[in-house]
């Protein structure tokens, strides 16, 4: 027990000294968290739209699968990652592997299905009325969607919110694709494994408690933009 | 051509016809209305005019150009009309930014935006709330600033659904005082729906009544409200007395008909032996107390059946075989102490009378 106090007393002089070891590791946690969400909502809100806009078979199914996705192991998508673009894959010649671009693409792949269909869900809460309002004021398609993610924004932001949420507490891709290397594609999430693995819990406490402070300061956020 | 033209228009849903065979002709500047009870299809007519829906089978013309084609003639056609729908919703952002939106989806300036807007928050009263959250206001300032809405992107033709159907009588009046300043000032073309017959006369240069998703008589409000086609109609147009009978004579100009045993005189030219429907407005009867030399051909004694005020007048009940009903002013009916059980003299002129033949 004294252990685990005096673990937890060092941690916090970790993260009080910012100790540059800890604070590089969560800033790199993260910046690549924060590119994988914003992209991911580039290429998932206009889609989002597109699928909630237009009528077409198998609508439903597709909406379905999309939050089938939701809950995709992120060792799964490591693989899947990795397999295509280690040295063999057919992308092996970018020469991504171990880098952290090789971990933003798996985080965008894992986040899209939760942006996608929170957005739809998020899309699919605006009153139909206000579609009708819209497009008899003149709106283009563009414009009717750009309005209604505008009516939604709130609901949006938090489709958002549970996107960066996932994309910066998933360990597998970061693990299999990023491959933990110091000073280089060792965010968060790794370090904690590995640094509890080998005996070290101070560092894996404050990298937690930097971890769950994240997730408080963005719940704070999204709560007061919730409210306004 | 018309300014506005529906040809042969069927909307189907659910299995059912919505609307059956529409032809509708509305001319430049005219005001239009459409008339009819809930569910006669006033809505769906109006969503196909505006291109909201395509309509099932039909054709639509919008200035002589056929606007059932392509997305793109659609979207020009509808960015010169304006539809205010029956439960306007409003954007989740300020009075002013409501009112732009039309404005910037049509590609206006900056400056073109800011002087239009500024222009209508004045002229529409809404000049204190501009900065309110649109989603805060009531019911009544909710329809204004859909109407003002509507009205900034200067548009050819307005379409009104029930403009005044869901606020209380004092919003209400004020709305459709607004409406009819704005047909009077911009000599705009408007077709609006209501189930409110006298305020579409009041507004309106024509009215089609519709029923069941068809329309059953387009008119001037004058000869929509004297002479009905049909019993509906005549009902809907608050022809409170309507009486079956059979033609008893007729000399080609004045006839006369058999009410359960009663004979009355009206001007109407059916032959004899003709079942009709014989319709009277509560306030074209008048109530004496005695048979007096009036002008009226028709006065029947009876005896009063019931008795209630309505705001300004009295509505009175009269059992002479039949039942009619009378609307007499407050003071003649203290006056003349018309209660429950009182004998009177139920007057009225032949030319009150409207008969419409029975199917």
């Amino acid at each position: 027990m004294t252990e685990l106090w005096n673990g937890f007393v060092k941690a916090l002089e970790l993260i009080v000294t910012l100790d540059p070891e800890v604070m590089q590791i969560a800033g790199r946690s993260l910046r690549i968290a924060v590119t994988s969400t914003v992209i991911a909502s580039i290429i998932c809100i206009p889609i989002a739209s597109l699928i909630h806009f237009n009528q077409f078979h198998g609508k439903r199914f597709l909406v379905s699968l999309i939050q089938t996705f939701y809950s995709v192991p992120t060792v799964a998508i490591g693989l899947f990652v990795f397999v295509f673009i280690s040295r063999a894959g057919p992308f092996g010649g970018l020469g991504v592997l171990f880098t952290p671009t090789a971990i933003v693409v798996g985080q965008v792949i894992l986040i899209t299905p939760v942006l996608l269909g929170l957005t739809i869900s998020a899309l699919s809460g605006v009153d139909r009325a206000l579609l009708d309002t819209a497009r008899s004021m003149g709106a283009s398609g563009w414009q009717m969607a750009v309005l209604v993610i505008r009516e939604a924004r709130f609901a949006v932001i938090a489709a958002v919110v549970m996107g960066f949420g996932r994309a910066i507490s998933e360990v597998g891709i970061s693990l299999m694709v990023g491959g933990n290397i110091r000073g280089f594609t060792r965010v968060i999430t790794t370090a904690i494994s590995l640094e509890t693995s080998k005996g070290d819990i101070e560092l894996s406490l404050a990298l937690g408690i930097i971890l769950i402070l994240i997730a408080l300061i963005v719940n704070i956020i999204m709560n007061r933009i919730q409210q306004r | 051509m018309a300014f506005i033209e529906t040809r042969g228009i069927r909307q189907r849903r659910d299995g059912g016809d919505i609307l059956k065979n529409i032809n509708l002709r509305v001319e430049r500047g005219e005001v239009f209305a459409l008339i009819g009870p809930t569910g006669a299809g006033k809505t769906t007519l109006l969503r196909l005019i505006d291109l909201i829906d395509t309509p099932t089978e039909g054709r639509i013309f919008f200035d002589g150009v056929d606007v059932t084609a392509s997305e793109r003639v659609r979207l020009e056609a509808r960015r010169r009309m304006a539809f205010v729908l029956q439960k306007p919703v409003v954007f989740n952002m300020s009075v002013y930014e409501n009112i732009a939106h039309g404005l910037r989806w049509r590609g206006a300036g900056r400056r073109q935006v800011h002087e239009r807007v500024e222009g209508i928050l004045e002229t529409m009263g809404l000049n204190e709330y501009r900065k309110r959250n649109a989603r805060t206001l009531s019911g009544g300032e909710v329809q204004r600033v859909a109407i003002a809405r509507a009205i900034a992107t200067e548009p050819e033709l307005l379409l009104l659904d029930e403009p005044t159907a869901n606020l209380d009588p004092v919003s209400a009046s004020k709305i459709e005082e607004l409406i009819a300043d704005i047909i009077k000032r911009d000599s705009i073309t408007v077709i609006m729906a209501t189930h409110d017959m006298v305020q579409g006369e009041r507004l309106a240069d024509r009215i089609s009544v519709m029923m069941n998703g068809e329309i059953v008589q387009t008119g001037d409000p004058r000869s929509i409200f004297n002479t009905p086609h049909n019993r509906a109609v005549a009902e809907l147009v608050g022809m409170e007395n309507i009486l079956d009978g059979t033609v008893v004579t007729n000399d080609g100009e004045m006839s006369t008909i058999n009410i359960k045993g009663t004979i009355i005189e009206a001007v109407a030219d059916y032959e004899v032996g003709t079942e009709v429907s014989v319709c009277m407005r509560p306030e074209d009867i008048t109530v004496a107390l005695a048979r007096t030399s009036t002008s009226a051909r028709n006065s029947l004694a009876g005896e009063v059946t019931w008795a209630v005020s309505v705001g300004p007048v009295c509505r009175i009940e009269i059992d002479c075989g039949f039942k009619l009903v009378a609307l007499v002013t407050k003071r003649s009916a203290e006056e003349m102490g018309l209660k429950k059980g009182a004998k009177v003299f139920a007057n009225f002129k032949v030319v009150s009378i409207h008969v419409i033949r029975r199917r």
